[in-house]
């Protein structure tokens, strides 16, 4: 049993993986333009503005580097996916297997993150080529702590999405939905500044969403700066937990709905 | 005595759909008001598939046939009514229920588009839990029957339709599914694709007394592989029996071009009381009623000299469109 579901994933991923290795072009593009850390860094440094908040420039620009790779190993687009599939019907020949088709939207992204694995190490390397002085390495401890806060990341942001993806059962249209979501994980995710950088009583409420343990908390971990470890993990398996029944809730309400149209 | 596979009791299926008036004043109102009505599609339908049996679903665009077959596999919810098939209630969706069946659209494909077939075909057998020896096994039978093999290592854009809806049928029976839900499964397929997949699905379902249940508006499809057919019109069902006796029933009488060996034969025989369409020197065209075409053929052959005789039988085509536009034809 445990090597049949075994099989079966490794399956799916080397399928997704295979598939993935078609858009070796479009991935490697989208790679780059997922260089938002980069931009803030510079006009952080240049505006001198790591001092209002007591980090150093080193750590700051590993902080940028770290959130650079946490995004591009959480990206997720799974509701314009679903979206589509859904209402022109192309979900319909997965609906009638044995398995769960969000298992290949989450095997999609695993697939692309993989693909995408070499393109981010390139546009690392050619940072720290210019900025050596800012070239570090984790402990192994960290490292491996840093690769799971990171994926719990993707979980996160996957049960998001796919929790309003399910919403186009009901609306049609549930990316307009997710454009809502967009604008806090901006802001509040630590793509575009560090958490640590708000004032106290925004962070304070800030905690308590989701939003921070997308980047900054596994950024955070990874370039060595100071961060709450066992809070932060913690946080995100809290956030799993809640957003998993509730996808799961939301699924089996939702697909009572579906009208395969398109077929 | 063959057990009911599927058993269809009081099925409804209503759908709300939005709808506006044309232009800028109904856009408008559109935005602000929603007229959202519920539209019955399927209406307190009832019929049994016996297991092993191939049966047809007749009816015009948008009757509901391909949402009764939606409802059969599972994919829709219906609004009211039971559904049993293979003991389950489709839509709940149950692991051994998916593993018994399939569904295959010939307007909608699961393979892989960037990929070769055979990938999308290993990533199907893994997902029914089927081992890598039964696999091959089973990919080499199913390909020596659809007579496909090169194809299947060719990205499926690559493929032509006829090439691809054969790979689609390799992914979709990896399983060995007991019931096949087929919707116009020949579509948009040349004549001689649509023939070898008739004679596929013919030789898989006696090799493997499988239930197919199949829409399609090629006639030859319905012809040449069902014996029963379920006629829907507007949601209803107009006719469930067998094909012969529906098209004996629209068409209850054969025409018959008799050549005499002479034209004086031929006027004897215009004068016997049998309805004449026509008559052009010793060729003389007669419409007798199927209930008496044997004993009225041998009273010509005995009293008249006749050189040759030709029956017709009416285009199936043609019955089929008199199925689609009328509403009963049950007794």
């Amino acid at each position: 049993m445990i090597n049949l579901s075994i099989h079966k994933i490794s399956t799916l991923l080397k399928v997704q993986y295979s598939n993935m290795l078609e858009y070796r072009v479009e991935i490697a593009l989208w790679a780059i333009s997922g260089i938002i850390p980069f931009f803030m860094l510079n006009i952080w440094t240049n505006n001198n503005l790591n001092e209002s908040i007591n980090i150093t420039n080193t750590m700051l620009s590993r902080y940028f580097i770290s959130a650079f790779f946490v995004r591009q190993f959480s990206v997720v687009w799974v509701v314009f996916t679903f979206e589509e599939d859904s209402l022109m019907g192309k979900i319909s020949p997965y609906l009638i297997q044995p398995l769960n088709p969000f298992f290949r939207y989450l095997a999609q992204h695993i697939a692309e993150q993989i693909t995408r694995f070499p393109f981010a190490l390139i546009i690392a390397f050619c940072f720290f080529i210019f900025n050596s002085e800012i070239f570090w390495f984790p402990n192994l401890f960290i490292l491996l702590l840093s690769f799971i806060s990171t994926f719990l990341s993707f979980l996160i942001q996957f049960l998001m999405q796919s929790i309003i993806a399910c919403l186009c059962f009901w609306t049609e249209k549930a990316s307009s939905i997710e454009r809502l979501l967009f604008i806090p994980t901006l802001f509040l995710s630590g793509l575009l500044a560090p958490v640590v950088s708000f004032p106290e009583f925004v962070k304070s409420w800030i905690y308590i969403t989701p939003f921070p343990y997308l980047i900054d908390f596994p950024a955070n971990l990874l370039s060595g700066n100071p961060t709450n470890i066992s809070g932060g993990v913690t946080m995100q398996i809290l956030w799993i937990l809640i957003l998993f029944p509730l996808f799961k809730k939301i699924w089996s309400e939702g697909i009572k709905k579906y009208t395969a149209m398109g077929s | 005595m063959i057990k009911n596979i599927i058993e269809v009791k009081n099925l409804s299926k209503s759908f709300d759909i939005s709808s506006r008036k044309q232009g800028l004043k109904g856009t408008l109102k559109h935005f602000f008001k929603r007229e959202i009505k519920s539209i019955k599609v399927i209406k307190n339908i009832n019929f049994e598939i016996k297991e092993g049996e191939i049966i047809g679903f007749l009816g015009a665009n948008g009757a509901g046939k391909t949402t009764i077959l939606k409802m059969l596999c599972g994919l829709i919810y219906p609004s009211e009514g039971t559904i049993s098939v293979s003991g389950y209630f489709p839509f709940r969706r149950k692991d051994n229920f998916l593993k018994n069946i399939t569904l295959v659209m010939g307007q909608k494909q699961q393979l892989i588009w960037d990929l070769p077939p055979i990938e999308s075909v290993y990533l199907n057998s893994s997902i029914y839990e089927i081992n890598q020896f039964e696999a091959e096994k089973r990919i080499r039978k199913l390909s020596d029957m659809l007579e496909i093999e090169d194809e299947l290592y060719i990205p499926v854009r690559k493929l032509s339709l006829g090439q691809r809806m054969k790979s689609e049928l390799l992914a979709a029976l990896i399983h060995n599914p007991k019931i096949l839900f087929l919707d116009e499964p020949t579509l948009g397929l040349d004549i001689n694709a649509q023939r070898n997949l008739r004679k596929f699905l013919k030789a898989y379902n006696e090799e493997t007394n499988a239930t197919i249940c199949m829409t399609s508006h090629y006639m030859k499809d319905i012809t040449s592989l069902c014996k029963r057919v379920i006629c829907v019109h507007n949601g209803s069902i107009s006719y469930d029996g067998k094909l012969d006796k529906l098209l004996k029933k629209l068409s209850p009488i054969k025409e018959v071009l008799i050549i005499c060996r002479s034209e004086k034969n031929a006027n004897e025989l215009m004068n016997s009381g049998f309805t004449v369409k026509q008559k052009i020197k010793n060729e003389i065209t007669l419409k007798i009623e199927n209930s008496s075409i044997t004993t009225s053929l041998k009273t010509i052959l005995n009293k008249y000299d006749i050189e040759d005789l030709y029956i017709n039988e009416p285009p199936v085509d043609e019955i089929i469109g008199k199925i689609l536009r009328k509403k009963e034809y049950n007794d």
